[in-house]
């Protein structure tokens, strides 16, 4: 894009940096705050230097070990929903209708799930899975599986994994369906043309057109699921036991069930850093795509 | 050739996949509580609007939903407004630290809400804006202007460059030309990312619920409270989930081209 230099645009972007900033540096000052003191109440902090971050990096204590298996816990969580989200949104977008009002209707339902409040998406799940009372729950126990969420971890797991793929598949479908449809008709009857075969069509047309889409599925799933919290507290509220307390719940333990701020501004600032990297290799990625793929047009 | 074998099976199965949570629950929502424990039927044998009339009639519950639209409707007003110049710049200037400051909008729309419900606690505390839908409004300002820029920033690249050359040339200026030329042909970019704002903070809970506490508790946290005390009244807790759908389930037909845009911030 020819865009001109214009120092002055600045003006036009104040108020949002100013707002954000408010937003965002402001608290994350108190945070950096904390999190290098510690605190006996009455609102008295002595200096503890990187004294909670020490403890927070090593296993083998109370605060680090909680960090670590929450830490673990919401890499595999997120590994698991990425690994059935990713490919299971494909093939829905695939089979999406060609044209007509059955597309408005899938799209249409598709999206409902995205537009639930959070604790709404747990407590529908939340009724759904209970073996009295909910038709999931009721049924499976009904075949025989002894399935009950809130006291076995593998069922906690599967209905928090399931919720989640309920809740977001949708996302990664209506994404890839945007990039299928900005496949011009012109490729595929140059495939036909060539006699390529379904399979081929897929890897060597619709797959590299949907690269970019995919990378900001798997960004947006990714860091979503990385900061959970809400669907997984209705639910299952973090347990049995810890099983199913990710990274969020474990913070919002810390910081608001037992008021332990050092340890909460210490955990925060780690998970934000570790947020900032991801986002940042991928932004990177993403722009380097972004660019290739504008070289490409200028070849063609 | 866009489509793959046995596709009507694989989508039809998806979509009852997603359907039949919901249905569970407006199933549920039109059961009294002795039907919901006592038997296990497909639809409500017995169908009763109590628990709906329950949420309409008492306070308590109904003043829960007017609270979480007064912070979303100052939320979207604010991240629109103050998104949409900054879209304009983005869109059309280049200037110093332009690239950092949009990754840096974007890092922002990633940020936990755990992180910040505790700084937020104690900033809306000190300046007496704890319990009021301003300080809802405000935080939730940290994800929605970055989506709101990212979303506009789109659209408004779409608008070629020559009406503005035009426009000034005519004789407009810099505001009347934002507002007579600009915002009108992108009414629908505003429209989406007007209801992208309002969507993401109707979903928030986390931080909604830690800002608030009496005055200004929105049905997310009435909602959890509410069931706590009552000891699971189950049909209430349905209803109440139904009407907290409604809002997105009426705006979405006129949106449903724009959805993947505006999750994927713009970027589709």
């Amino acid at each position: 894009m020819d865009k001109t230099v214009n120092q002055k645009a600045w003006f036009l972007v104040l108020p949002v940096f100013l707002i954000v900033a408010f937003s965002a540096i402001l608290p994350l000052m108190t945070v950096v705050n904390y999190s290098v003191q510690d605190t006996f109440g009455n609102n008295q902090f002595f200096w503890n230097g990187l004294g909670w971050f020490k403890e927070l990096l090593d296993p083998s204590t109370d605060l680090g070990g909680r960090f670590f298996a929450s830490l673990w816990r919401n890499l595999a969580f997120s590994a698991i929903i990425l690994a059935i989200e990713v490919p299971l949104g494909i093939v829905v977008a695939l089979s999406m209708p060609r044209e007509g009002w059955r597309v408005a209707a899938c799209l249409v339902i598709l999206a409902l799930p995205l537009l639930i409040p959070w604790n709404v998406v747990g407590t529908i799940w939340q009724i759904f899975g209970r073996p009295d009372i909910g038709l999931l729950g009721y049924a499976l126990n009904s075949i025989g599986l002894d399935y009950n969420y809130v006291s076995d971890d593998f069922d906690a797991w599967a209905t928090v994994v399931v919720m989640d793929v309920w809740h977001w598949t949708s996302l990664v479908a209506l994404l890839c369906y945007a990039g299928l449809k900005s496949i011009p008709d012109a490729y595929y009857q140059a495939a036909q043309i060539d006699g390529a075969s379904r399979w081929a069509v897929f890897t060597a047309i619709q797959l590299p057109k949907l690269n970019r889409v995919l990378l900001i599925a798997v960004l947006l799933r990714f860091m979503d699921s990385f900061m959970i919290y809400t669907e997984p507290f209705v639910v299952t509220g973090g347990g049995p036991g810890n099983s199913t307390t990710f990274v969020s719940i474990e913070l919002v333990k810390i910081a608001l069930g037992q008021f332990d701020l050092g340890k909460a501004a210490a955990l925060s600032l780690v998970y934000n850093l570790i947020i900032i990297i991801v986002c940042w290799v991928f932004y990177t990625v993403m722009t380097n795509a972004g660019s290739d793929r504008q070289a490409d047009k200028g070849v063609a | 050739m866009h489509s793959i074998p046995g596709r009507r099976v694989i989508l039809s199965l998806f979509l009852i996949f997603l359907l039949l949570p919901i249905y569970w629950l407006v199933n549920m929502s039109f059961k009294t509580n002795t039907e919901i424990v006592s038997t296990m039927t497909l639809w409500p044998t017995h169908p009763t609007i109590a628990n709906y009339m329950r949420i309409f009639t008492d306070e308590s519950w109904y003043s829960g939903y007017i609270n979480s639209l007064k912070y979303v409707i100052i939320n979207t007003i604010i991240s629109i407004s103050f998104a949409l110049p900054a879209a304009y710049a983005f869109s059309r200037y280049r200037f110093l630290g332009d690239k950092h400051l949009f990754f840096w909008l974007l890092s922002n729309r990633m940020a936990p809400p755990a992180v910040y419900a505790l700084p937020f606690f104690n900033l809306y505390s000190a300046i007496n804006l704890f319990d009021t839908p301003w300080a809802v409004a405000l935080a939730h300002c940290l994800f929605n202007v970055p989506l709101a820029v990212w979303i506009l920033e789109g659209f408004v690249s779409s608008v070629p460059r020559e009406i503005d050359e035009t426009a000034f040339l005519d004789g407009y200026s810099f505001p009347k030309f934002f507002i007579k030329i600009l915002v009108p042909l992108i009414a629908s970019g505003i429209g989406v990312a007007a209801f992208f704002c309002f969507m993401f903070s109707w979903v928030e809970l986390l931080l909604a619920r830690t800002l608030t506490s009496v005055d200004a508790k929105p049905i997310s946290a009435v909602m959890t409270r509410t069931v706590s005390a009552a000891g699971m009244d189950w049909g209430l807790l349905a209803a109440a989930g139904v009407l907290t759908i409604i809002p997105g389930a009426l705006v979405i037909w006129f949106v449903r081209n724009y959805i993947a845009r505006g999750f994927a911030l713009g970027r589709v």
